[in-house]
């Protein structure tokens, strides 16, 4: 998930990333964030230099696992009425569905 | 691992010389839980678009997931039945903007999945297929696009249905070890009937229920390279599955052949086109942009809890198939009786005293009827008793055991009902002795012309039968012919 160390962010990333992030950066933005995100990684940077062999990874600041709940049907959960509120907040709806610009691609 | 035989192996026989298919599957297998992954709203198919839906599955603002501890549950029978090691494991999000899913990402696995390193046996084609990974994730929502063609190039607009976004998935994912498309029919035969017998999934393919998606290359026959795949989705039987790996492979050695190569892309199948069609240039992973869900805690099953569902997991297809053959089945009729799920039945109606062999060729050939799982099995072991005693013949026992499937009668009362009585050999050679003395010339010709004796052994036999209106025992007839030609 993560580049190995020692890498320098450069303009065509930044775009990239923005891209597939749906943003669309001028040419001048691009110049103001591709050294202030290049800044923020560096830092993340900074860690490659410390030992950390005997540290665990940490995905989460609490120490808990395995939070779950009983698989039963929540009493508010579906039906018509709830459908009926959300679809009403929809911009635009067909036979009880969402009705979205075409979409490409996907199953 | 691969066909080591020293005949040409499946995908040789169907590329042209000198080729061979490598295909790695992907399963979804939808989990038969009652509510969905990480929210508390209705798993259910079939139901009115957007009825089953709840503020976390619509992704709204100011909404936390909660895991569903039976879809874990579901998750690793699954990984224990393909021979995993169960892990601690994080949910990912995977990043990518498409309206099948209202918060903009998917929550899935990423690189610490729940089951790893597994294996499937394939029972006919004698193969071992590695299993990467069975990881957890939520499926997404329907998408129907609605336009002049029908098409998704050409539509106008689309239409999203949420009842499907967050129900719970496992994706199994195999190593590149399958070779041909009888072997991926196999396989996905065999995972199916593992995550149904363990209760995980009602594995129906027609109702989106199991899915696959085939990754397929192309080599030359022999070499371990792995070259440019491409992913096939739209899938959704048996028999596509095995028609759209065999196009595919073909159109690569076809790309090869002529100078040049297929690209990495995700391709649709066309079932009544009979092809497959490019569809988007896959992407990265990278360009997902995984990261551990924030939300979410890790997942880390204790030793304990695994050996308990360990313990606690129903027969698999393999066990249930070798405890036939040791009852007396062949390898293929236990194949079989396992696949209709009769074989508890035929194992206590062999308890029960059916004699084996009787009991595996009616459970092969004459029931493949509904209801035949709720027979009795002493009823259904009387009725191969009569049957090996010489009470009924072996047409009249298929008819009995028809009718006692769809009325639940005994295979006495319903031979009763028909006049099915057993004829003492005494009765029947006396009829038999007035058919041959009615036809002396064939008589002649079967006890003196051996060439014509099998032609003739049919008339005899034929005529008994209609003279007792088919309640002869057309062996113990075919005994009497050849005695009385000999003596």
């Amino acid at each position: 998930m993560v580049d190995d160390a020692a890498h320098e962010l450069d303009r065509d990333e930044v775009a990239k990333v923005a891209g597939l992030a749906m943003l669309e950066l001028t040419d001048e933005e691009l110049d103001t964030f591709t050294p202030q995100l290049g800044a923020i990684l560096a830092h993340a940077q900074d860690m490659e230099n410390l030992d950390l062999a005997d540290v665990a990874p940490t995905h989460h600041p609490y120490p808990l696992v395995n939070v779950m709940r009983p698989d039963v049907v929540a009493e508010d959960a579906g039906g018509p009425e709830l459908r009926d509120a959300v679809l009403a907040a929809a911009p635009d709806v067909e036979d009880n569905r969402f009705k979205v610009p075409p979409a490409l691609g996907g199953d | 691992m691969t066909n080591k035989s020293a005949t040409k192996t499946e995908s040789q026989e169907l590329l042209p010389e000198g080729w061979e298919m490598v295909i790695g599957l992907e399963i979804h297998v939808e989990l038969a839980t009652a509510t969905k992954l990480f929210s508390p709203a209705q798993n259910s198919f079939g139901s009115e678009p957007n009825q089953n839906v709840h503020p976390v599955c619509l992704g709204l603002p100011g909404t936390l997931p909660v895991v569903n501890e039976k879809a874990i549950e579901f998750a690793a029978r699954i990984g224990l039945a393909l021979n995993c090691t169960v892990q601690k494991c994080v949910f990912a999000r995977k990043n990518y903007f498409y309206p099948d899913m209202p918060k903009d990402y998917q929550i899935s696995q990423f690189d610490e999945p729940l089951n790893i390193d597994g294996w499937v046996d394939l029972p006919v084609a004698g193969t071992r297929i590695r299993v990467e990974r069975a990881h957890v994730e939520e499926d997404t929502g329907k998408t129907t696009h609605v336009g002049d063609s029908g098409r998704i190039h050409d539509a106008g607009y689309s239409l999203v249905d949420y009842n499907r976004a967050g129900v719970p998935l496992v994706e199994i994912v195999t190593h590149p070890d399958i070779r041909g498309p009888e072997e991926a029919k196999e396989y996905v035969d065999e995972v199916r009937a593992m995550v149904v017998a363990v209760g995980a999934s009602d594995g129906k393919m027609e109702e989106g229920s199991l899915r696959v998606d085939a990754n397929v290359s192309v080599r030359p026959a022999g070499s371990d390279e792995l070259r440019t795949r491409c992913e096939i989705k739209n899938v959704n039987s048996l028999r596509s599955i095995g028609r759209a790996i065999t196009y595919e492979a073909k159109r690569h050695v076809n790309l090869y052949e002529s100078g040049k190569e297929p690209i990495q892309e995700t391709r649709h199948w066309d079932e009544e086109a009979g092809r497959t069609r490019d569809g988007r240039k896959k992407e990265d992973s990278d360009d997902y942009r995984y990261f551990a869900d924030p939300d979410l805690v890790a997942i880390d099953p204790t030793p304990e809890w695994i050996a308990q569902i360990a313990a606690s997991q129903p027969a698999l297809p393999a066990q249930r198939r070798e405890a036939l053959v040791s009852a007396g089945a062949d390898s293929e009729g236990a194949a079989l009786v396992v696949q209709r799920d009769l074989d508890s039945l035929v194992l206590a109606v062999i308890e029960a005293g059916g004699e084996a062999k009787r009991v595996l060729n009616h459970a092969t050939n004459n029931l493949a009827i509904e209801g035949a799982e709720a027979l009795s099995p002493s009823n259904f072991a009387d009725l191969v008793k009569m049957e090996a005693d010489g009470a009924l013949t072996s047409t009249q026992a298929k008819q009995v055991l028809a009718e006692m499937v769809s009325d639940g009668s005994t295979p006495a009362d319903i031979a009763a009902k028909h006049g099915f009585e057993a004829m003492d050999t005494g009765e029947l050679e006396a009829t038999l002795d007035e058919i041959i003395s009615s036809s002396p010339q064939e008589w002649e010709r079967f006890v003196n012309e051996p060439e014509a004796r099998g032609k003739l052994q049919g008339f005899f036999v034929g005529q008994v039968m209609k003279a007792t209106r088919g309640q002869a025992d057309g062996k113990l007839v075919n005994q009497l012919l050849a005695k009385k030609a000999n003596s």
